[in-house]
């Protein structure tokens, strides 16, 4: 609850027009791109810098008001949805890229900024920004690192996480700190950093950020590798990796997966096989020649129908755009549209992908499977039906079991969505109630009055583990 | 105000009658996010995006809000441009679900008296009329020709209107006479060879105020070999009542288009209005719950082909085509590439015309803010969104800009007169810069351009 009096102050903070607490507009801000979530905010603030930012921090933690940051809403596991009300604090107005380091190879940004911009502005003079989320066109710097997200380039690049040199943040009692550096080499105490990436806005709110650039490789090719047996396009994956070969992107996707994305994209992808890999390789032009060929030899080894390298860079965008839209185009065959993020180490990706189809058919599911195969990150997706309350329940079992199946081959929960709401009762399976403890100390001594994102993460109850069937 | 009773009967018609599986299968990606002008010109507000207006509406239906004055006011906003559409990977049909929705409140609201009179006008006493057009139409000609214009503008009473209108009473085309407008005739022989036989479906805004450009598109058509079948008994499409919450009257009129062409027995119905081609395009989906009608729309709304298409498609691009050298650009009809998909079609053309310098204008396929009656009711959004594309369109350096639908030639006219640049660059609808390619190359190959009042016209009329 936010009462009369506390709004005058949030008012005098950032202006009236930058203050909503109609319906209408709560209403916009009570989801996130996560099916079957929503909940109202008591009010939407939008400040235009840090010490706007570190006074509303202190205003909520006097009166206790959860904060909710949010980018643009487009992550899968509810994390910016106000499950427990509050305030949502967007970041519209804080959207500049503030500096590109040429020397140091860094770009320093507001956390507003959309990635993509950010993509386009630091290509413009040759460098490279790697984390590329599917979502990169419309969510924001500041909610990647909140999420610490991934994307088609993370097999050979890495994660957001990989490229955070250095925040700026507000924690939950209004002090303003500076983590990290444009420094290579930095052992000062405790890796602040890293401990805010990926923290899902439970721990602070980031107001700046050093992001790590490197140079433009000079070159890259596509390929797509068609399949007629969904089990050897994975083991291909682990076949490449095998083979000291890492490629850029290393993406699977099921016959279902494809025919929704042809269907929106209308690019002539083959519909009519099991399952295709699509493979991106970048470097310097002879590597890129003498990697293509090779992966392209292990491809037919594994018996793939055939393969294909697309010949123009026009061709190849179209490719990895397509591949981009494959979540939201699953949509088009039912209602709601559940896509979980299992990740598994990328040697057992074969195992993994037979598993999902046995449960599949165990719970009378359609899974439909694309994702990043080469990092062993995959998404089952099912097209349901809320309404079906009764199917509902068996998607819950069917995805409980593949969460059950992923930690048992070594893997996790979640690959770069995040926990959230969604998976936080699943954290314990992978953490072990010692590793829930240990961060739940961590969260305490930041946030004692536990007012950064609450009810996110940290679930109050944990699931029981299914029985695995062997 | 809405009152509370309003409220109610909006939201029991919601539930009713809003396609509950269409707003269930946004999955709220928010794709379409940097697609939407309204979304971008508000400053990245969500209540002003596809996805946060598809949350409210759904909101509605649940119940879980009001159908209140902030939920109207962000349905109003909307251009209906339907960026969203094309970039929306779930193929969320966001222009039916706002037609529809905009349709439940207008028909349970009571409006102002004013705001009553202007839009019984409008849509029950003139549009639906041709006749009525014809004569509203020549009633401009004669304020425009009889000296009252100038004396209008220069005794400054136009500044009493809102700014939109007093410049759009100056960028206006000069309107036919209504013996002009009286002579369309029904039926026209291809010139030459003929390869297809269509209908022309003349639209009523097109066939009084823009009825030049209406004989350029039967011309153009002539010389690529199509017979023209122009039926007297067709109406408005119905676009400006379906888009403004008239649904019923929409229907009404579709009834009478569809009658109108349905035994003419032609390959295509063509049309230059980006605007009107997308609402009867969509026939089949406003009469799709009529079972006696579904059918019937089905298969008019096939047949509905814009003119640059058609061109594509007979090789006129291929023709001699020649204009003085200049640079030209091309803004995008946001119904003709949103709805229809047509985009590269009047590139292809534009492109073959020698002489001519294409420079691609960013941002081409976003609205330009006229969207029907936008630009008058909504004047400072659309005067925001015209003012951005602007910057876009001077980045050209083009002295030609070319529009595809009567709404965006004003809009883009109006920019023209905003920013002091009438004597330098023109707005022009495509088929009357072809006409000119046409003419200039003939003029240069012959020596003789080819004389448009000696035609067919006359001949072919069968009424």
């Amino acid at each position: 609850m936010i009462t009369n009096q506390v709004k005058q102050k949030f008012i005098e903070i950032v202006g009236s027009e930058n203050y909503f607490d109609s319906k209408t507009e709560r209403l916009v801000y009570s989801y996130d791109a996560t099916p079957n979530f929503q909940s109202m905010p008591d009010a939407v603030i939008v400040p235009s810098n840090k010490d706007d930012v570190a006074s509303i921090v202190k205003l909520c933690n006097a009166y206790h008001i959860p904060i909710v940051p949010r980018g643009s809403g487009t992550n899968l596991c509810a994390g910016t949805c106000p499950t427990e009300g509050g305030l949502v604090i967007i970041f519209t107005r804080m959207n500049q890229i503030l500096e590109i380091d040429e020397e140091n190879l860094t770009v320093t940004v507001q956390p507003g900024v959309i990635t993509q911009d950010l993509i386009n502005a630091v290509e413009q003079r040759g460098l490279f920004y790697p984390p590329d989320p599917s979502s990169m066109k419309i969510s924001t710097i500041g909610g990647n690192i909140n999420e610490n997200s991934g994307g088609l380039r993370g097999l050979k690049y890495g994660v957001t996480r990989d490229y955070v040199l250095a925040l700026e943040a507000v924690l939950p009692n209004g002090d303003i700190i500076q983590t990290g550096g444009k420094l290579a080499k930095d052992v000062a105490g405790y890796d602040l950093t890293r401990l805010f990436v990926g923290s899902e806005g439970t721990l602070c709110v980031i107001t700046e950020a050093t992001l790590k650039l490197i140079p433009m490789p000079e070159t890259k090719k596509t390929m797509l590798a068609l399949y007629e047996d969904l089990e050897a396009a994975a083991r291909t994956v682990s076949s490449i990796i095998a083979n000291r070969i890492i490629p850029t992107t290393l993406e699977f996707l099921d016959q279902p997966t494809l025919e929704v994305v042809e269907d929106f994209a209308k690019i002539g992808l083959p519909t009519d096989v099991k399952a295709v890999l699509l493979i991106e390789q970048d470097g310097t032009a002879d590597i890129v020649e003498h990697d293509m060929e090779k992966i392209r030899t292990i491809c037919l080894k594994e018996q793939a129908k055939s393969v294909q390298i697309a010949k123009t860079t026009e061709e190849a965008a179209a490719l990895t755009a397509a591949r981009r839209a494959a979540l939201s185009a699953l949509a088009r065959l039912k209602p709601t549209t559940i896509l979980e993020d299992a990740t598994v180490p990328r040697s057992e990706i074969a195992k993994m992908v037979k598993a999902i189809n046995e449960i599949a058919e165990k719970y009378n599911v359609k899974i439909c499977t694309f994702g990043h195969a080469g990092d062993g990150n995959l998404h089952p997706t099912v097209p349901t039906d809320a309404r079906n309350e009764e199917e509902m329940e068996r998607v819950e079992k069917a995805f409980e079991e593949i969460f059950a199946r992923a930690i048992e081959l070594g893997g996790t929960i979640t690959g770069e969505h995040g926990v959230g709401v969604m998976k936080a009762p699943y954290l314990e399976w992978k953490l072990g109630s010692a590793g829930i403890s240990a961060m739940k100390a961590i969260k305490e001594a930041f946030d004692p009055n536990n007012i950064m994102n609450p009810g996110k993460v940290f679930a109050k109850e944990t699931r029981k583990r299914v029985v695995v069937s062997k | 105000m809405t009152t509370s009773k309003e409220k109610q009967i909006i939201h029991d018609q919601f539930k009713e009658k809003m396609d509950y599986d269409e707003l269930l299968n946004c999955m709220r990606c928010g794709f379409c996010l940097p697609s939407c002008p309204t979304y971008i010109e508000s400053g990245l507000k969500e209540s002003h995006s596809p996805r946060g207006r598809i949350a409210l509406m759904k909101a509605v239906v649940d119940g879980i809000i009001e159908p209140d004055e902030d939920v109207e006011r962000t349905l109003e906003l909307c251009l209906g441009c339907r960026a969203c559409e094309p970039v929306c990977p779930s193929g969320v049909k966001y222009g039916h679900l706002l037609e529809e929705a905009r349709d439940i409140i207008n028909q349970n609201k009571k409006h102002s008296l004013p705001a009553k009179v202007i839009r019984k006008t409008v849509f029950e006493g003139l549009f639906p009329h041709p006749n009525r057009m014809k004569f509203a139409t020549s009633l401009l000609g004669f304020y425009q020709r009889s000296g009252i214009q100038k004396i209008a503008q220069k005794s400054g009473v136009m500044r009493l209107f809102p700014e939109t209108m007093a410049t759009m009473e100056k960028v206006l085309p000069k309107a036919p006479t209504l013996k002009e407008m009286k002579n369309r005739p029904e039926f026209l022989e291809a010139y030459g060879k003929r390869n297809k036989r269509v209908a022309f479906f003349s639209g009523c805004l097109m066939d009084t105020m823009f009825l030049e450009t209406n004989n350029a598109t039967t011309k153009l058509l002539q010389l690529a070999g199509c017979d023209i079948v122009i039926p007297k008994q067709q109406t408005c499409c119905g676009a400006l009542h379906g888009h403004s919450g008239e649904k019923a009257s929409a229907k009404e009129l579709a009834k009478r288009n569809i009658q109108a062409f349905e035994e003419l027995e032609v390959d295509y119905i063509i049309t230059n209005a980006g605007g009107c081609g997308a609402f009867l395009v969509d026939y089949d989906h406003l009469l799709n719950k009529d079972p006696e009608w579904r059918e019937r729309a089905e298969a008019f709304a096939t047949k509905i082909k814009d003119v640059s298409s058609i061109l594509v498609e007979m090789n006129f691009f291929k023709k001699p085509l020649k204009l003085t050298p200049q640079v030209i650009t091309y803004q995008d009809s946001c119904h003709l590439r949103n709805v229809q998909g047509t985009y590269f079609e009047p590139r292809t053309l534009l492109k073959s015309i020698e002489g001519v310098t294409y420079v691609e204008m960013k941002e081409a396929d976003r609205c330009c803010g006229s969207a029907g009656i936008y630009n008058i009711v909504e004047s400072e959004m659309s005067m925001q969104i015209l003012d951005h594309k602007m910057v876009n369109a001077k980045a050209t350096n083009a002295k030609t800009i070319v529009t595809a639908n009567p709404g965006c030639l004003l809009q883009m006219k109006l920019g023209i007169e905003r920013e002091g640049l009438s004597h330098s660059v023109r707005a022009i609808h495509i088929v009357d810069l072809l006409l000119e390619a046409v003419e200039t190359a003939s003029l240069t190959t012959s020596g003789n351009v080819i004389n448009l009042n000696e035609d067919k016209n006359d001949i072919g009329l069968t009424s």
